[in-house]
C-alpha cells in the first residue's frame, strides 16, 4: 500500500495532475464560478481539448525522438480550408469535412515524415522549414481574407457548445483521441517500437524495426491530429484569420514536456500530455481571475517548464544514485 | 481569379488612357470628363471593393472616370508601378490607400510633378507626399462613439471593460485614453474596472472576455476597440450564459458581426463607412481638380450626399463621426 503510492507519487503524470487539481481548486476558492457554474465548468472541459489533441500528436512524434514544428500551420490551414469548404459548398455533410480536415493534416504530415525518414534531415530543421512552408501557403490562399461566424453553418457552430451528460461533446473527442493513441502506444507492437527507436535509434535499426515506416507513421498521426484541431479552432473560435495557431506548436511541445515526455525520446506517455495541456491552459485562464497581471502571465508559463525540467533532472540523478547502491549491494553480497 | 481582375483592370486604365489622349489632347483636366485613378492597398479585398463603390458613385454625381487598379497584395512595392502608369497617362487625380507612408512617396512625387493631383484616403503617405488625406475617423470620434454605444447598452450606469488589442498598440491606447476621459467627464455613474490585452488573437482574445465575466460578476458591459478582439468576445459571449446580460460594443465590421447580431449577443457596434470613405475622396478630388480648393487649411467644399467638408491641418479631409452597424443597416454592407 505503502509502496503503490509512493509509486503514484513518484510518477510523473499524477505530479501533474496534483499541480492541475491545486491550481484549479486555489481559483476556484477566489472566484467560485471558475468550476460552479454553466459557463465555468464547460470551459474547464473544452478549453483544453485543442491543445490535448496537438499534445498527443506531439507525443508521439516526440516518443521517436523527433519534433514536429509544423503543427501550428497545418491547424491554421485546415481550420481555413472547414471554413472554405463551407463556403463553396453549402451543406456538405459535417462528418465529410472533419474527414477533409483531418485528411489533409495527414498529408502534411506525411510530408515531413517522407523528408526526416527518408532523406535523413533533423525534424527540428524539417518542420521549422515547413513551419513556415505551409504557413505561406495559408497566407497566400487567404490574403486578407478571414473566415467569419456567418460563413459557418449553424448545426456546425453549435459543436461548440453541444453536450451529452454535460460533458461537452468537443471535450469527449479530445478524450477519445486520447484513448486511442494511448491504447495503441501501450499495447500494440508499432507503439511499443516508437518507444525503442527513440530510446536508441541506432539499435532499433540493427535489430530490425522499421524505423522509416514508424516515423513517418508519427508524423502522419500528428498532421492528422492537428487536421482534427483545426476544426475544433474553428468550431470555437467561429473567426479564422491568417493567424490562426500562429506559435500553438510551442505549447504544444511545451505540454508534452511539462507532462513528463522526454525531449530525447523514448520516453513519456500521451496522459502525461494531455494533463500537460490541460495544465497550461487553464493556468492561463486561471491567472487573470486571481488577478495576476497579463504581462506575467507567459513568464508563469516558462517557470512551469523549467521546473518540469529540473524535477525530470533531479528525479533522473535519484534514481541513477538508487540502482547505482542496488548494484553495489549486490556486488558486495 | 484575382490575377485576371488585375489584368483586366489595366487593360482598362490603358483603354481609358488611350481615348483621353485622343479626346483631350493635352487639355489642363477640362471640367468634365477628367480622369480618376483609384489605387487601393489590395485587389479582392472586400473592404476596398466597398469603397470602390462609393468612388463610382461619386464619379457618376460627377461625370467624372474613376479607373480602379491596383495590386493582389497589399506591398508598398507592388504599388509603384500603378502609379507610374497613371504618372505616365497623365490622370487628373491618383487617389490611392497606401501600403507605405514613405515607399511610395517617391512615385507619387513624380506623378504629382506630371500635374496629377494626388489624394490619400483610408491609410496616409508623409503629408508632404500628397495633397489631401482624406481620413476615415479622427481618435476622439472612435472614442466617443464608443462610450456613446456602450452606455447607451447599460442604460448609463453600471461597470464596464475594456478588451483592446496588445500592450503597446498605439491607435488603441490612444483611444483607451480618450475614453476614459470621456467617461470621467461625462459618464460618473459607469465605472471602467480593468483593461485586458486579447493581442488581436482570436484564442487569447476569448479567454480573456471569458476571464473578464468570470472575474466580473456585476459586469455590464465590454468594449473591444478591434475587430479581431470584438469577433472573439462576441463568439464567447454568445454561447455563455451572460448572453443578453451583458453588452458588448466597440469597432468591428460587418462581415465579422452579422451572426452575433443576427443572433442578439451585439445590438450596435462602429466603424466608419468605407463607401463613404471612397466616396468623399473621389469628391475631394474632383474639387482640387476644378480648382474649388487648393488643399490648404480651411479650405470648403460641399459633397451632394454628406454634406459641406473644410480641410483640417495637414491637408487633412475628416470623414466624420464613426459609423454605427445594427440590425437595421447591417446587411446593406458586405465588407
Amino acid at each position: 500500500m505503502k509502496h503503490t503510492a509512493a509509486t503514484l507519487l513518484r510518477s510523473r503524470e499524477a505530479a501533474v495532475a496534483l499541480v492541475l487539481l491545486a491550481a484549479v481548486v486555489l481559483t476556484a476558492l477566489k472566484s467560485e464560478s471558475f468550476v460552479f457554474s454553466a459557463d465555468g465548468w464547460r470551459n474547464l472541459l473544452v478549453t483544453p481539448s485543442m491543445l490535448v489533441i496537438l499534445a498527443v500528436g506531439q507525443t508521439a512524434v516526440i516518443i521517436t525522438r523527433n519534433v514536429d514544428l509544423s503543427v501550428g500551420s497545418v491547424l491554421g490551414l485546415t481550420a481555413y480550408m472547414t471554413g472554405r469548404i463551407f463556403i463553396e459548398a453549402p451543406g456538405t455533410p459535417i462528418v465529410a469535412v472533419v474527414a477533409a480536415a483531418i485528411g489533409l493534416g495527414a498529408v502534411l504530415g506525411l510530408v515531413n515524415g517522407v523528408v526526416v525518414a527518408v532523406a535523413k534531415v533533423p525534424a527540428l530543421v524539417v518542420t521549422l522549414g515547413t513551419l513556415y512552408i505551409y504557413r505561406g501557403v495559408f497566407l497566400t490562399w487567404a490574403g486578407s481574407d478571414r473566415i467569419n461566424a456567418s460563413d459557418l453553418p449553424d448545426d456546425f457552430l453549435a459543436l461548440g457548445n453541444a453536450q451529452i451528460a454535460s460533458v461537452p461533446v468537443l471535450s469527449i473527442a479530445a478524450l477519445a483521441v486520447l484513448i486511442a493513441v494511448g491504447y495503441h502506444l501501450y499495447y500494440s507492437r508499432g507503439g511499443r517500437e516508437m518507444y525503442a527507436i527513440g530510446s536508441d535509434p541506432d539499435a532499433a535499426r540493427l535489430y530490425g524495426l522499421p524505423v522509416t515506416r514508424r516515423v513517418i507513421g508519427a508524423f502522419v498521426l500528428s498532421g492528422a491530429l492537428a487536421g482534427l484541431a483545426g476544426v475544433v479552432y474553428a468550431v470555437r473560435y467561429g473567426t479564422v484569420s491568417s493567424g490562426a495557431g500562429l506559435g500553438i506548436e510551442l505549447e504544444a511541445v511545451g505540454a508534452a514536456v511539462i507532462g513528463g515526455v522526454a525531449i530525447f525520446g523514448g520516453s513519456g506517455t500521451v496522459w502525461g500530455a494531455a494533463i500537460g495541456a490541460a495544465l497550461l491552459v487553464t493556468i492561463n485562464r486561471a491567472l487573470p481571475v486571481v488577478g495576476i497581471s497579463d504581462f506575467w502571465q507567459r513568464a508563469v508559463v516558462g517557470g512551469l517548464i523549467l521546473a518540469a525540467i529540473v524535477l525530470d533532472r533531479v528525479l533522473a540523478l535519484r534514481r541513477e544514485r538508487r540502482l547505482g547502491i542496488e548494484r553495489d549491494t549486490r556486488s558486495l553480497a | 481569379m484575382r490575377f485576371d481582375k488585375k489584368s483586366i483592370a489595366v487593360a482598362a486604365t490603358l483603354v481609358v488612357s488611350l481615348g483621353l489622349s485622343a479626346c483631350g489632347g493635352g487639355g489642363d483636366g477640362g471640367d468634365d470628363g477628367a480622369a480618376f485613378t483609384f489605387l487601393p492597398k489590395n485587389l479582392g479585398n472586400p473592404y476596398f471593393d466597398t469603397s470602390e463603390v462609393g468612388a463610382q458613385s461619386a464619379a457618376d454625381e460627377l461625370g467624372v472616370t474613376v479607373t480602379q487598379v491596383g495590386p493582389d497584395a497589399a506591398s508598398p512595392e507592388a504599388q509603384v508601378p500603378f502609379i507610374n502608369t497613371a504618372a505616365q497617362q497623365g490622370v487628373d487625380a491618383l487617389i490611392v490607400s497606401a501600403n507605405d507612408p514613405t515607399a511610395i512617396c517617391g512615385a507619387l512625387e513624380e506623378a504629382s510633378g506630371a500635374g496629377t493631383k494626388i489624394v490619400t484616403f483610408d491609410s496616409d503617405t508623409d503629408p508632404e507626399c500628397r495633397d489631401l488625406y482624406v481620413s476615415q475617423a479622427d481618435a476622439a470620434g472612435i472614442a466617443k462613439v464608443q462610450i456613446e454605444m456602450i452606455a447607451d447598452q447599460i442604460g448609463g450606469a453600471g461597470q464596464i471593460a475594456i478588451l483592446s488589442a496588445s500592450a503597446n498598440a498605439t491607435n488603441q491606447n490612444a483611444w483607451i485614453e480618450l475614453m476614459r476621459t470621456e467617461l470621467e467627464s461625462n459618464y460618473p455613474d459607469i465605472e471602467l474596472v480593468d483593461t485586458v490585452y486579447g493581442d488581436d488573437d482570436d484564442q487569447k482574445s476569448f479567454d480573456q472576455t471569458a476571464a473578464l465575466l468570470q472575474s466580473y460578476p456585476e459586469l455590464k458591459g465590454i468594449v473591444s476597440p478591434t475587430t479581431v478582439g470584438i469577433a472573439a468576445a462576441a463568439r464567447y459571449l454568445s454561447t455563455s450564459e451572460f448572453k443578453g446580460q451583458v453588452s458588448l460594443t466597440g469597432l468591428g465590421t460587418p462581415n465579422q458581426m452579422r451572426e452575433y447580431v443576427a443572433d442578439g449577443t451585439v445590438a450596435e457596434f462602429a466603424l466608419w463607412n468605407p463607401d463613404d470613405l471612397g466616396y468623399l475622396a473621389v469628391q475631394a478630388a474632383a474639387a482640387l481638380v476644378n480648382g474649388d480648393i487648393e488643399g490648404e487649411e480651411g479650405d470648403t467644399f460641399t459633397t451632394e450626399r454628406l454634406g459641406e467638408y473644410t480641410v483640417g491641418a495637414d491637408g487633412v479631409v475628416l470623414l466624420g463621426e464613426p459609423f454605427r452597424f445594427n440590425a437595421e443597416n447591417i446587411d446593406d454592407f458586405d465588407f
